[in-house]
């Protein structure tokens, strides 16, 4: 692997991960879904570093070029990673349903039901 | 949280979604039918005069602050009912395809104690219209999983005029309650948690169509209910309510 091409790795995943920290210290992302995206940048940097070790798991997977291995497995990750937002974003509806109804059930008790807004 | 109103037996609850020119007349009838029972209308979310109109024919509004579907206005109801101390349950449709009068039907057969879940169907009794082949189709279809899941003949697994006790209050609060088109995937959950479901005949009288069958929707019906007959048959020990 030349050097430029080494450099170019490495510093996309540094930045990824400084990007990530600064995200999660500005309170914009949540440290439990930081950790995913950790884990990605902390990969890239590792295989930029150490080629070696992607080459390794190419051909222990039987599978012929490197950028297949990176291929396969960042699909995985991303299908994993959307079935874990889709997993997310149902047990937000959940929670916003059982919300809204507590909420409706709240003001009939207290007999100060919404105007008729706009809505 | 919960208080018990020891006159309080029987609630009649209407789920309601764009249902103004209808609403009004509906509580009125049951009103003058039954004028010791309350009568408790949930708004889901709807852009009309609904809730006002249900509100002036004597009824509780209950009113969601935007659309949550079918299955949750109706599970508001149950939470109201349950907090309420109601020891029966009777909900039918806004749009007036129900008869009221049937609804005394309904508490008969919860108090004698031998149903949890009392399910109105159209097929045992008289149906006043002809069903759309496509329909027609599909009701068997739905009729016959349903009945061969839980053993037990259901002819109408997608009637919206059905009756509970606090039992099955309870299941349908504390555990999944379908937030949308709450028909067959209710009766094979119920009966997976250990409620017992009976099927009484009922009049069912043409409407303005406010189908929700329309489209493409058809086909997400259809999907939804099979995935969640079959998951409802899947889920056993873990969804078991201890009362």
């Amino acid at each position: 692997m030349p050097f430029n091409q080494k450099l170019l790795a490495a510093a996309m995943a540094v930045a990824l991960l400084i990007f990530i920290v600064e995200t999660v210290r500005r309170r914009k992302l949540r440290e439990e879904y930081a950790w995913l995206w950790v884990l990605i940048g902390g990969i890239i940097l590792v295989l930029a570093l150490w080629p070696a070790l992607l080459q390794l798991i190419t051909v222990r997977l039987g599978i012929e070029l490197p950028i297949n291995t990176v291929f396969f497995f960042g699909l995985m990750f991303m299908v994993f990673i959307n079935l874990h937002f889709s997993v997310k974003i149902s047990e937000l509806t959940n929670q916003v349903k059982r919300l809204a109804q507590e909420l409706s059930l709240t003001e009939e008790k207290d007999g100060s039901p919404r105007e008729e807004e706009e809505r | 949280m919960e208080t018990s109103h020891p006159n309080l037996e029987t609630l009649i609850l209407i789920p309601v979604y764009n249902e103004g020119a209808s609403i009004r007349v509906l509580v009125r009838e049951i009103r003058e039918l039954y004028p010791r029972i309350p009568v408790l209308v949930v708004d889901d979310g709807s852009r009309d005069n609904s809730a006002a109109e249900a509100r002036a024919a004597g009824a509780v509004v209950i009113r969601h602050p935007f659309n949550l579907g079918d299955g949750a206005a109706r599970q508001t109801g149950f939470l109201y009912a349950l907090r309420g101390g109601f020891n029966c349950l009777v909900h039918l449709d806004g749009d007036r395809q129900h008869a009221p009068a049937e609804i005394a039907r309904f508490v008969d057969a919860l108090q004698q104690g031998e149903a949890d879940l009392v399910v109105g169907s159209r097929f045992l009794g008289e149906c006043a219209y002809q069903l759309s082949p496509g329909r027609k189709i599909g009701m068997k279809l739905f009729s016959l999983i349903c009945s061969l899941v839980i053993r037990q003949k259901i002819t109408d697994p997608t009637s919206g005029f059905r009756g509970i006790n606090r039992r099955a209050m309870t299941v349908f609060t504390r555990g999944y309650y379908p937030q949308h088109f709450p028909d067959a995937d209710v009766i094979i959950s119920a009966h997976f948690r250990g409620l017992r479901i009976r099927e009484i005949p009922i009049t069912v009288s043409p409407t303005r169509s406010t189908s929700l069958h329309r489209g493409g929707t058809i086909f997400y019906y259809i999907y939804k209910m099979l995935l969640s007959t079959f998951v409802s048959s899947l889920r056993l020990k873990r969804d078991q309510i201890k009362f």
